[in-house]
């Protein structure tokens, strides 16, 4: 939220992803968005709208028979050479992902190898991509990510089962800025959790934002978790952004009446908004009727 | 990596009035296989020779009469040739062929019937009956087949062997197998909500298991049972080729029992010894196909794959030109400056 | 019409890890107590208890010791034969609550039957229509013969909540209804739930962990924290005014779009020295030993 908008560190531009069944599904249809250095950019939708799509497909990350059909996916490195990340063969792909943008996967709790320990996920990682590391390095950086978010180094020789749901998705951020990324991706990162123990992780992410100074895509249904940490936040209906604007600007005066009506189906926690379910009389207007036409 | 499946299998509204109303469909109709070349051989396989040991033995000649003409090859008289003391090989095929479709039968009830009661009540049931059940399972299961049939068949005296106790012990030794995974199929029924709310609704157990679990399960024990048929088939013929089958009927292992006493092998009598094992083959292929057929019901996955394969191919291809068209615009640009 | 009376209800489980045995108390003393026409939500984080609750009330475990006792309004306990009609669930997942292999019918149609409510045929069709009518799944006719998977996420959890009504049930347990659906069709459901609870004077019990909808949907709200209720009071007030710790902690980190871009760096909570052992009861307006029944309480209040 600042003043001047900081430079962008990654464009995406009329991103259009297919699946190639049957009957080609649009997932994505015409998607532009400009990220910018240090920004939080909410991705709020429902079910099926295409976020994670999107999310998948800016990464290339997307699998058959999904596919990119049409656009641009242009990465402003911090050197200030730009990548187009469309244009990249596989191997380069690797050495990028990660390195510059990395992810953080829906239920990624559960993604950590059962039978490795923390030090070994990290070392590996850290490995394919800096393999000239010396093992004290690596150790070092591992004690490093781990403090960072807030999980004592004592763990690296933990196994993933040792951990609680919170401290495994504490590790696998940890592990997604193992290597000082530009852009980390975010694709329900909380939903699993519990609110309190979402609230300590949102809290550090918003903190390591400040800290190192890389953009989040925040992707997410829950709109009123957006709304508080994120700078800017677009919505999605369809495959389609309809809406992007200020977190502000989009609570306040919210143009797409689907925004509306996604901010209408959160009763409020602290407000009146939302009273009518309890009475059965819609007290404010504007609000969700008992049965959506 | 959860969201592979088509964006449009999701339904995105809710209350949806005015959709189509779909055509009323029962759970039965899921449970067929699609119909794919390799269950049209597998069926034409097995009802064909179903067909043939249900109505052969109508058509041909006394199987036992002995004739003068031994060892003939299959000539315009004897399709298949005669054996060693000149009877149709042909009669003998068809009696055989029904008598081991009637053993295979009767031991892939008798298994598919055991395991379902042990596997599945167990599993329902819980606590101390699952452990007594699945301590009774194991040991059956670690009882090496078999051995167990051998000594079980060498106890029995000859005149008393027939085709039911045949059937049993090879039943017997032969449905725990099917009842571990029926056991494991059925924990992770059971823990489904519906099974709680069918509960909580008021649902008598028996009805719990019959009506609700056991229509899930159906594909794996129609799997089980054509497995166990399968299964029961090849030991009755192993059983009848080292003369402990039951005596007073015909089996292809019986037939193959007499080419081998006859030297039907250093004979060069061909005819008498490949129709018998041939039709144990082709018995075997058909019901194996249409096991796959039954495999893809239990996991759709297996279904979609080659065309999941094919539309992957042809996104990867056309994902390329785009990048390639967009490296090509990057170097225009690049000359340009 | 009926009430439900929970009384210090203790539930422990076994955990059998090779050799050695340990016990988990998952409830720990929990008094509650449901009333016709009022709905009380019981809010806590996974792992607090709640769900053993739900369990104990439809009668899917056994309590360790203390006890459930369902009245009926003119003082007759309903008895073990008849508790099934009265009490019935809305599961959470409605994906996983109905059978993919039986028909929409089918699953209105067994409670129905099972209950006596109707006699065989065309009647129970009638009727099971009339049940999806309710819940607002028209036309009905053309969503009876289907099957659950064409039906979207919505649509299936009023399915479940047409068959928990089916019996004929007084109280309604509903084990976080809404948290497996898209949020813009939750308050729908929500409302649903409301409706028919209004009109067929329904005790409810809603389960949930989301504390706003928790506030506005429900009377009253009880708060677990690692299987003992610390908190309980009418809902506005204990949203609005925590007392207990883990309430505060609860309230706080809640997502609530009216504090728009609020700080989050006020520092991690100790979990373990925000338990002090004792609950905040809004009705009596004082802190009492955990444990204490809910109906002394009450009681206490109205002395």
């Amino acid at each position: 939220m600042t003043a001047t908008p900081a430079p962008p560190v990654l464009t995406v531009e009329d991103l259009t992803v297919v699946y190639e069944v049957d009957e080609p599904v649009t997932a994505v249809r015409n998607a532009g968005l400009t990220l910018h250095r240090g920004e939080i950019l909410g991705l709020a939708g429902e079910s099926g709208c295409g976020k994670t799509t999107l999310a998948y497909a800016v990464n290339r990350l997307h699998r058959p028979p999904a596919r990119i059909a049409s656009g641009r996916i242009t990465f402003h490195d911090r050197s200030g050479e730009d990548v187009d990340l469309l244009a990249l063969d596989d191997r380069e792909l690797r050495a990028f992902r990660w390195d510059k943008l990395s992810m953080v996967f829906q239920g990624a709790m559960n993604a950590l190898n059962p039978v490795g320990t923390v030090r070994a996920q990290l070392r590996d990682t850290l490995l394919a991509h800096r393999p000239r590391m010396s093992r004290k390095e690596v150790q070092g950086r591992s004690e490093e990510v781990l403090r960072r978010v807030g999980v004592d180094p004592r763990r690296l020789g933990s196994y993933p089962h040792e951990l609680s749901g919170g401290m495994r998705q504490r590790v696998m951020i940890a592990m997604a800025m193992l290597l000082e990324p530009q852009i980390m991706i975010m694709d329900e990162p909380t939903t699993a959790l519990d609110v309190v123990v979402q609230r300590d992780i949102l809290r550090e992410i918003v903190r390591l934002r400040d800290e190192l100074d890389f953009a989040v895509v925040f992707i997410t249904h829950d709109l009123p978790l957006l709304l508080e940490i994120s700078d800017r936040i677009a919505v999605m209906l369809d495959g389609e952004i309809v809406e992007l604007d200020t977190a502000a600007g989009l609570y306040r005066d919210a143009k797409h009446p689907y925004t509306r009506k996604l901010l209408g189906s959160f009763p409020s926690l602290s407000g009146e908004r939302g009273a009518f379910i309890r009475t059965g009389v819609d007290q404010t207007a504007g609000a969700p009727t008992e049965e959506r036409a | 990596m959860t969201n592979l499946k088509p964006a449009n299998t999701t339904p995105v509204a809710d209350a949806d009035p005015a959709a189509p109303a779909a055509p009323a469909r029962s759970g039965w109709r899921s449970l067929l296989p699609t119909m794919t070349p390799w269950l049209a051989i597998g069926l034409a396989l097995v009802g064909g020779i179903v067909l043939f040991g249900l109505i052969a033995p109508l058509l041909v000649g006394d199987p036992r009469q002995i004739r003068d003409q031994g060892l003939t090859p299959p000539s315009a008289e004897f399709w298949l040739g005669t054996t060693q003391t000149g009877q149709d090989v042909l009669a003998q095929l068809a009696f055989a062929t029904r008598g081991s479709l009637q053993i295979g039968l009767l031991v892939g009830v008798l298994a598919t019937v055991l395991s379902a009661f042990f596997g599945i009540y167990g599993a329902y049931r819980g606590k101390f009956l699952d452990d007594a059940f699945s301590l009774f399972t194991n040991v059956f299961l670690v009882i090496p087949g078999l051995p167990l049939v051998i000594v079980i068949s060498g106890f029995v005296p000859r005149e008393s062997r027939g085709l039911w106790t045949i059937a049993v012990v090879l039943a017997v030794t032969g449905w725990a197998a099917s009842a571990r995974v029926l056991h494991a199929q059925t924990l992770s029924v059971r823990q489904r909500d519906y099974v709680a709310a069918s509960q909580v609704s008021g649902e008598r157990p028996w009805r719990v298991i019959v009506v609700e679990i056991l229509p899930n399960l159906l594909p794996v024990i129609a799997s089980q049972f054509v497995f166990a048929v399968i299964a029961a088939i090849l030991g009755e013929a192993g059983l009848s080729y080292i003369g402990l089958g039951a005596s007073n009927s015909a089996t292809l292992g019986t037939m193959l029992f007499y080419a081998q006493n006859g030297f039907a092998l250093s004979l060069g009598a061909w005819w008498w010894f490949v129709p018998p094992g041939l039709m144990i083959a082709l018995f075997g292929t058909g019901l194996s196909l249409v096991n796959f057929s039954i495999d893809e019901v239990i996991n759709p996955k297996l279904k979609n794959l080659r065309q999941h394969r094919r539309r992957a191919r042809r996104a990867l291809r056309l994902e390329r030109e785009l990048a390639r068209a967009s490296r090509r615009t990057a170097a225009v640009k690049e000359t340009d400056r | 019409m009926t009430s439900v009376h929970v009384t210090d209800l203790v539930k422990d489980y076994t955990i059998r890890g090779g050799l050695k045995r340990t016990r988990l108390r998952a409830v720990d003393h929990v008094s509650l107590e449901l009333t016709p026409g009022r709905t009380v939500a019981l809010v806590g984080e996974s792992g607090s208890g709640k769900s053993t609750i739900a369990k104990i009330l439809t009668r899917m475990e056994t309590p360790t010791s203390g006890g459930v006792k369902v009245v009926r309004d003119d003082g007759t306990e309903v008895d073990r034969a008849a508790y099934r009609r009265e009490v019935q669930m809305v599961f959470q997942d409605p994906f996983a609550s109905l059978n993919p292999f039986h028909s929409i019918e089918h699953h209105i149609a067994r409670p129905l039957r099972i209950h006596d409510r109707t006699a065989a045929g065309e009647e129970t069709r009638q009727r099971v229509l009339e049940m999806l009518e309710r819940v607002n799944l028209t036309p009905a006719a053309t969503i009876a013969p289907r099957r659950p998977h064409e039906l979207s996420g919505g649509q299936r959890q009023r399915v479940a909540i047409a068959r928990a009504l089916a019996p004929g049930a007084r109280v309604l347990i509903a084990d976080e209804p809404v948290s497996m659906l898209d949020v813009s069709i939750r308050l729908g459901v929500l409302n649903l739930l409301g409706r028919l609870q209004r009109e067929d004077d329904l005790a409810v019990l809603y389960i949930t962990h989301d504390l706003a909808t928790a506030r506005h949907f429900s009377d009253e709200i009880t708060v677990l924290y690692r299987g003992r209720v610390v908190e309980r009071g009418p809902a506005d007030a204990v949203i609005l005014d925590p007392h207990h710790e883990y309430t505060k902690l609860l309230a706080a980190a809640a997502p609530d779009p009216e504090r728009l871009g609020r700080v989050t760096a006020d520092a991690p909570v100790d979990r373990d020295a925000i338990d002090n052992g004792a609950c905040y009861d809004h009705f009596a307006g004082e802190w009492r030993e955990a444990g204490v029944p809910a109906a002394e309480a009450r009681a206490a209040v109205r002395d």
